[in-house]
């Protein structure tokens, strides 16, 4: 009786920790509409400024008075940061597109993931107990730590505060009539910028509070921010986004799975609450209390103008054909190396592009088809001794297969809850690779995979993946521009016309999100053979987001844009992480500069720095254009 | 243009287009010896850059005292990522690019692991130092990788040694759900089963890595109320257990073992609060009192204002066998260093190591000791070093799980 007792007791305590990040984030989602990544960097920034201020605090306010003031500190230092991040930053995004957004926040994350270790150096650091909160409780023969205690009353003391706030408050009104529609709040005089601010900086406050009270259960350290945060966003998701009580629910529900399921299942801890998320979502596909989405998916626009003139394009694509087919005669072993990831990244932005750009599907979890691909791949040659040609058909295969089971599932939800899930099921099957040793190799991943004899040699695997890769986004291309591509982009931009006219955009979608998943496991195929090894990375959320950074850098709207940033980006890297330790934060700031100067991506900014050029070559069309515009 | 003078022209041709590689040439003769250093800096900050230090402050005294042969050594850094994709790009840009003579590095297991095969497909040699994971030099050991730091199977026997002398039958294990925590579990609870009758493994707890959920998991080893804890917890999984753990009583008459708690990187962290009376192995840098290692100690304050962490000592090693391995060595081949490197025996401020042929492990030794709390800090009391030559594989277990090649 007592064990149960102190496992339900246990849970909650967790379930108070995580609703105090979560609700932040549903707050910040609710209003801004902004998928925060760097809520967990608040959550990390809170926890630091504890060990930091705490010190002193107690030093003169004593060790009581000290600890709470210090409590207090942080929960400021924490609301102005993240005030900060919305002035500085957010707030030149709100007109654009959602991802790019949840991009921005990606870079605020790497920019402080860096910070954290330069300002505080990479040593995790401890901070005190709680004072008059160090004992326990006995419940039966059981004891139970009194700060525990302490934990589960906070939890529902926020949560009412907020209820209050929200429901008692000018202020609150405002916010919850902000979520309802954001512009007519502006309309009506209120000023809404102070409000965003203030909403960011109250999410802020929240985060920081929780990271501060962590601190009496563990030290400062750098990975607390990745640690909380996918689970925050399980949260936040299970409980509807932008509820409130959803999430308190929410957060009660996986405090106490994960309590009582490390008693029946110690070894799935890993897995348990995105199995929970993704089974709350096929019931209720918009969380416990959330509210249907009024803007599905989000929708892209109008495929942009062309760059280059057809003639221009047609130059273009013929230099690039000749500078790829000449590469390897003039360029050295590693820079070959460095083009075949290129190659591979083109390929799977350009595949995620396909059902994101074209499809208007948001999809978190793209990683699980490229993973597919790769372990489809290496897995046959590490148990079945295959050799590579049939391997590299069968990792599309089990990735297409992969696609074609899960987007059963994912293409009935919409928009972040669709998003949600694909980021679930890339969880799941990262959680398996990690844990199902005897066959996937465990987080030590599967090695020795490399190229049949005849493709040993550098060149010639560059040739066979300069082949597949322009195949496959050959194939692609084709594909946007056949029927089911021009059907995918009309369900993309109105879905309802698009079932009023007879077609099942369901099966089309479904059609897109298969062949997307195949390429996407081609490149996660060949990428296993060009590095010899394939480990659970390849299934991860940093591959997802690589993917979306890929795509974002480049452009959603550009047919090419997915081609620039897969380009792009691995070369970024390739040069940037040897120069530094901090490689991160360059990356979070080349990240923030492309998000700030070209919110179309490259491919959108060239697009209009094309028409630019072209207009100021021929004024007298656009001076007429104009007239006419005016009705002159 | 007479032919004289056309002869002239295309000799004078030939001489400038021939001189900057004649010079290029023999400054190749002359030039550094090229190593590679390749490890998680970015990522694993705290782990990986006391490593570096202690490289290349080894590094650094052999350069200083003449080199290899005359010859400089020169180390050409990358950063692996963390991820194994990220570190085969580097390794080949090490390998092809910089012409290194060998690699150093390698701490996150995937990491290592994909370093290994990329050493043994481009025929380069790969020392691993922080990597402890068993098999990389047994299952998928191969001719090219040498291990450097003691590995899973060497600690957990140490230890094992000590704990099966206590008479405690009712274990429970606490370890990271990784590979790293589930071979020492499984190295413990086969090492524990041979020595100590009736020996029982009563609860077992992996919580995911970085996200303990420490209070059900106390809970759930209490439950089994178990004789012994066998813990491989480390960094802020740790120290949650552990500030869990005390006020719930978990560890009050009973025997703790933490493996790798000793270490520096992971004791300090926990200051006054580290676990006393567990018992540990680790690094207690600050109470070995041979002349060498206060040396090394003493100059490694001095370059870096910082004391040694373990990783540190690991780096140092590893500076020290690359050296002599390079000086035993007729050329900078591969084939050479694999022949100067296997059954090498190497001075280190700890007394002699041998890198065994047959497995290409070092016979690294393992302090053991009990926690005490100094001067507001965590401390091995009353170690003793085991050297690894005692514990390593038995040899019929090298030839039966090392592939031959």
């Amino acid at each position: 009786m007592w064990e149960i007792t102190t496992q339900v007791l246990t849970g909650l305590a967790s379930a108070s920790n995580l609703f105090l990040v979560a609700c932040g984030l549903t707050l910040i989602f609710g209003v801004t509409r902004v998928v925060n990544f760097a809520h967990g960097s608040i959550y990390m920034l809170g926890a630091y400024a504890m060990v930091t201020f705490v010190s002193p605090m107690r030093e003169y306010l004593g060790p009581t008075l000290g600890f709470w003031a210090a409590v207090a500190a942080s929960v400021i230092f924490a609301a102005v940061v993240a005030a900060l991040i919305e002035v500085v930053l957010l707030r030149r995004l709100y007109r654009s597109n959602h991802l790019f957004q949840l991009l921005a926040t990606f870079g605020v994350v790497l920019i402080v993931q860096d910070l954290v270790i330069l300002v505080w150096g990479a040593d995790d650091i401890l901070g005190p107990r709680a004072p008059g909160l160090t004992g326990f409780v006995s419940l039966g023969e059981h004891r139970f730590p009194a700060y525990s205690i302490f934990m589960i009353a906070v939890g529902p003391v926020v949560f009412l505060a907020l209820w209050l706030i929200l429901h008692r408050t000018r202020w609150g009104t405002l916010i919850r009539a902000a979520s309802q529609d954001k512009e007519m709040v502006g309309l009506l005089g209120a000023r809404d910028k102070l409000l965003m601010t203030s909403v960011l900086a109250l999410g802020g406050a929240l985060a920081g509070l929780a990271g501060a009270l962590q601190i009496p259960m563990q030290p400062a350290n750098a990975f607390m921010d990745v640690s909380i945060i996918t689970e925050a966003f399980v949260i936040t998701v299970i409980g509807g986004m932008g509820s409130m009580t959803g999430a308190f629910l929410a957060a009660i529900l996986v405090g106490l799975i994960q309590a009582l399921g490390i008693q029946l299942f110690p070894k799935s801890t890993l897995v348990l609450v995105f199995l929970v998320m993704a089974i709350v979502l096929v019931i209720r596909p918009w969380g416990l209390l959330g509210r249907p989405e009024v803007e599905a998916g989000g929708a892209m626009g109008e495929p942009p103008e062309r760059i280059l003139s057809p003639n221009t394009t047609r130059f273009a694509l013929a230099a690039l054909a000749i500078f790829l087919l000449l590469a390897p005669q003039f360029m050295s072993e590693y820079h070959v190396g460095l083009l075949i990831e290129v190659l591979l990244m083109s390929l799977f932005a350009f595949s995620l592009n396909f059902i994101l750009g074209n499809g208007g599907l948001v999809s978190f979890g793209h990683a699980a088809y490229f993973g597919l691909g790769a372990y489809g791949a290496a897995l046959a040659v590490y148990h079945w001794r295959w050799p590579m040609e049939a391997a590299l058909v069968l990792g599309p295969l089990v990735a297409a297969a992969g696609a074609l089971v899960f987007g059963w599932f994912v293409l009935r939800l919409a928009g972040v809850y669709a998003a949600m899930l694909t980021l679930a099921i890339a969880q799941i099957l990262w959680s398996l690779a990690f844990q199902w040793n005897e066959f996937s190799g465990g987080d030590n991943g599967v090695n020795g995979i490399w190229p049949s004899a005849w493709a040993q040699s550098r060149v010639v695997f560059y040739y066979v993946v300069l082949l597949l890769s322009v195949a496959a986004i050959g194939a692609l291309w084709r594909a946007t521009k056949a029927p089911l591509g021009y059907t995918l982009r009309a369900g993309r931009d109105s879905p309802r016309r698009c079932e009023a006219i007879g077609i099942n955009l369901l099966t089309h979608r479904w059609a897109g999100f298969v062949l997307a998943g195949a390429a996407a496991g081609l490149s996660g195929a060949l990428f296993a053979f060009s590095k010899g090894t394939v480990d659970t990375h390849v299934l991860s959320v940093h591959m997802t987001v690589d993917s979306l950074v890929m795509v974002l850098i480049g452009g959603v709207n550009a047919i090419t844009g997915p081609l620039m940033g897969g380009t792009i980006y691995p070369l970024l890297k390739a040069y940037i992480m040897p120069l530094t330790d901090a490689w991160r934060m360059f990356l979070g700031a080349v990240i923030l500069l492309t998000v700030l100067l070209f919110p179309q991506g490259l491919a959108g900014f060239l697009s209009k720095f094309s028409r630019r050029f072209n207009s100021s070559t021929e004024p007298t069309s656009v001076s007429l254009r104009v007239a006419s515009e005016r009705g002159q | 243009m007479s032919v004289v003078t056309r002869r002239v022209a295309l000799a004078i041709a030939a001489l400038m287009t021939a001189a900057p590689f004649a010079s290029m040439e023999a400054a190749a003769q002359q030039g550094p010896i090229r190593i590679g250093e390749v490890n998680s800096f970015g990522r694993f900050p705290a782990i990986t850059v006391p490593w570096r230090n202690g490289f290349r402050q080894a590094i650094d005294e052999i350069n200083a005292a003449g080199g290899i042969r005359g010859q400089k050594i020169e180390i050409v850094s990358q950063d692996d990522g963390g991820t194994p994709a990220d570190a085969v790009r580097a390794a080949e840009d090490l390998v092809t690019r910089n012409n290194v003579s060998l690699l150093a590095g390698g701490f996150v297991s995937p990491v290592a692991f994909a370093l290994s095969d990329f050493a043994k497909q481009k025929k380069v040699v790969f020392i691993c130092s922080q990597a402890a994971s068993d098999a990389l030099t047994m299952a998928q050991g191969n001719r090219y990788t040498f291990r450097l730091r003691s590995n899973t199977y060497m600690i957990v026997k140490t230890m094992t040694d000590v704990a099966a002398k206590l008479g405690k039958k009712r274990w429970a294990i606490v370890a990271p759900n990784y590979e790293y925590g589930h071979a020492a579990a499984e190295n413990f609870k086969q090492m524990m089963a041979a020595q100590v009758p009736g020996f029982e493994v009563v609860a077992e707890q992996f919580p995911a890595l970085g996200k303990i959920e420490a209070g059900p998991t106390v809970a759930a080893l209490q439950k089994a109320k178990p004789d012994g804890i066998f813990n491989v917890l480390f960094g802020a999984d740790l120290v949650k257990f552990v500030r869990e753990g005390e006020p719930r009583g978990l560890f009050e008459g009973r025997t703790v073992l933490g493996y790798e708690t000793g270490q520096p990187e992971w004791v300090d962290i926990m200051k006054e609060e580290a676990p006393k009376g567990w018992i540990v192995n680790g690094y207690p840098w600050y109470s070995i009192d041979y002349p060498a290692h206060k040396k090394f100690v003493a100059d490694y304050q001095a370059k870096y204002n910082d004391y040694p962490r373990h990783g540190s000592f690991i780096g140092y090693v590893t500076g020290i066998l690359v050296g002599d391995a390079l000086k035993k060595a007729k050329d900078t081949t591969a084939d050479s260093i694999i022949s100067a490197l296997e059954d090498l025996k190497v001075e280190t401020p700890v007394g002699p190591m041998t890198m065994r042929g047959s497995d290409h492990q070092l016979t690294y030794g393992t302090f053991v000791g009990t926690l005490a709390i100094e001067g507001g800090k965590g401390v091995m009391k009353d170690w003793t070093f085991r050297d690894g030559a005692e514990v390593m594989y038995p040899d019929a277990d090298v030839a039966r799980l090392r592939p031959r090649d």
